[in-house]
């Protein structure tokens, strides 16, 4: 059989096959720009990143300073900033997923935590600001914790709701056909079917701020001294990178380094680990 | 609640548990909405002052003078605009070319870690990306320029400007944004062009037509809607991100058409301007100013994204 090619033909596979190069040549680029932060951080954290700094403060240039009360304030405020979010997420979602399907409370409430999902951090930050600082004429860790949980709500309420409406209503109908209410039906059947997913959410906005930066410029301000005291300005490990980060002074942009190696490492953890627990419920 | 009357203390005891838990999830859904009415409210009030003091001409002013306490959100409005547009002619080419890449050109084998990387390069924190722009890409830039003035500019005219260029500027701040925005863009294609009905892109394969083809003329088509709110998506993480563009934009208060120069952005300026206002001063007031611009112009975009992209994506 011959095989017959017309111009049209081949012009056209030849388009297709340059749109294909263009199209690898643009992974390509993007790679390459996610190798060189990979590889930025690494080779400049990797040196820096010594058992000192999990056991010495912050101190001034020269001074041989660690990164010990940013960790453990990141840690504090981060830990706080969840304890308030996941029930408010959890039972928002729960909200939109088992009580308001179709109501139009629910479909507002759907609307503006998508635009919070979204929202600059930065705004948080300012909200909160004036919300708790400068109400009291203190910058506070508690304050910063706030700041964290706002941000996480809308994140946890997400996956929730996402991760309950999975759930086959069959499962629902037969609880409820054995007489069980509907708040059982929902913490008992519903809950526990969508719990890997939901504790992937959980993760996701663990992961999500305790990198956040932004909304602790004006809430916790950041501490170079050991501070664990929650009224009081508390050190974080974003805030002193960037403080660090933007100093004129050689060890300090070295530990910067550090600490950006050490929050990457566990951000990017977290999400290895959420991503993990859903896929095995799969 | 679809209960009987109740009959006995047992169901009296349940129907109030019922109405418990009811209550506390309807709550906690009104929780969020009242966080947004909050975050409305506080901020128009912490601005009032300078929309007194300066007016409407506060968002037309390309005035920012901290000394003489006369501010204007020009500059910063003008930045954010210019860093963000910028971002996306940037991003969204190349996150048509990787989704597509991923999509169709990867093995299946490969095309799940892949996506997995995608995914993780958009969970990186932003103020990692502002340390790459300013130890790495700033750099690269102004040696780029320098090089590039050296070895093929005649034009003395050219060259000033070119070796006037520095690494931290307008320009330096939207690459940073597209490199930030471009794995969130990237997810998003992907699940759209992977969300278009095998049967329908089969039917023109078998019609003779080429893998691009069918992209072009079925899978964008099928997904244009949902495409345009991910870029506009993209739009919303670009106009409020701080850190990233506060390491790379210089944070200039002073007006220049040229994205060539320093500038700032409306995050920028609050991130950067904050320590130095007072509580109650009408810097404060300003900054809280700019925040609820920021607020209105994200809040925009946004509420547009989420309208074209269906509930369940995104």
């Amino acid at each position: 059989m011959a095989v017959v090619t017309s111009p049209l033909a081949a012009r056209r596979k030849r388009t297709s096959k340059i749109v294909a190069a263009l199209c690898m040549a643009a992974a390509g680029i993007a790679l390459a720009v996610l190798f060189s932060i990979l590889f930025t951080l690494v080779s400049r954290g990797l040196p820096a990143l010594t058992f000192r700094l999990f056991t010495t403060e912050t101190l001034p240039t020269g001074e041989n300073g660690g990164l010990a009360n940013a960790i453990v304030g990141s840690l504090i405020q981060v830990g706080i900033g969840m304890a308030i979010a996941t029930p408010i997420g959890v039972l928002a979602g729960t909200y939109l997923a088992e009580y308001a399907q179709k109501s139009r409370l629910g479909a507002v409430t759907r609307f503006v935590s998508d635009i919070l999902l979204s929202a600059p951090s930065i705004l948080v930050g300012l909200f909160v600001y004036e919300l708790m600082v400068a109400t009291t004429k203190t910058y506070s860790a508690i304050a910063g914790s706030v700041a964290l949980a706002v941000i996480a709500i809308p994140i946890i309420i997400r996956t929730t709701e996402d991760m309950l409406s999975l759930v086959p209503v069959p499962l629902r109908e037969a609880a409820a056909a054995l007489g069980a209410p509907k708040w059982k039906v929902t913490t008992l059947i519903a809950w526990r079917a969508a719990g890997a997913g939901m504790l992937t959410g959980l993760l996701l906005a663990l992961a999500r701020v305790a990198g956040e930066t932004a909304p602790l410029l004006f809430t916790s301000l950041g501490n170079l001294n050991w501070s664990t005291s929650l009224s009081e300005p508390m050190a974080s490990l974003p805030l002193t990178i960037y403080q660090f980060a933007a100093s004129p002074y050689g060890d300090l942009v070295e530990l910067a380094w550090a600490g950006a190696l050490l929050i990457t490492v566990g951000v990017l953890a977290i999400n290895i680990i959420a991503q993990l627990v859903v896929g095995r419920k799969r | 609640m679809s209960e009987r009357a109740p009959t006995s203390g047992r169901s009296t005891q349940g129907a109030l548990a019922e109405r418990g838990f009811a209550g506390v999830v309807l709550g906690s859904g009104v929780i969020v909405l009242l966080l947004l009415g909050a975050i409305i409210v506080m901020l128009a009030i912490g601005s009032a002052p300078a929309f007194r003091e300066f007016g409407p001409g506060f968002f037309t002013s390309f005035v920012w003078d901290s000394v003489n306490e006369v501010y204007g959100a020009g500059i910063m409005i003008w930045g954010t605009l210019v860093t963000s547009l910028l971002a996306l002619l940037l991003a969204v080419p190349l996150a048509t070319g990787c989704a597509y890449f991923l999509t169709e050109l990867l093995p299946d084998s490969l095309r799940k870690p892949i996506g997995t990387l995608v995914s993780l390069l958009a969970a990186i924190p932003s103020i990692i990306y502002g340390m790459w722009g300013f130890f790495v890409l700033a750099p690269l830039l102004s040696a780029f320029f320098l090089a590039v003035s050296d070895r093929f500019v005649d034009s003395p005219a050219i060259y000033n400007f070119l070796i006037g260029i520095s690494g931290t500027s307008i320009f330096t701040a939207g690459l940073v944004l597209a490199v930030m925005v471009l794995p969130l863009i990237t997810a998003l294609f992907v699940e759209i062009l992977g969300a278009t009905p095998v049967v329908l892109k089969e039917s023109v394969y078998g019609l003779g037509a080429t893998r691009w083809e069918v992209i072009r003329n079925v899978a964008i088509p099928y997904g244009r809607r949902a495409m345009v709110g991910a870029v506009m998506l993209g739009l919303g993480r670009a106009l409020g991100e701080t850190m990233a563009v506060t390491f790379v934009i210089g944070n200039a208060t002073r007006w220049s058409p040229s994205i060539f120069n320093q500038g700032s952005t409306i995050a920028s300026t609050i991130a950067n301007e904050f320590a130095e206002a007072g509580f109650g001063s009408m810097k404060l007031a300003a900054l809280l100013a700019l925040g609820l611009t920021l607020f209105i112009i994200s809040f925009g975009v946004l509420a547009a994204a989420r309208a074209l992209v269906s509930p369940r994506q995104g």
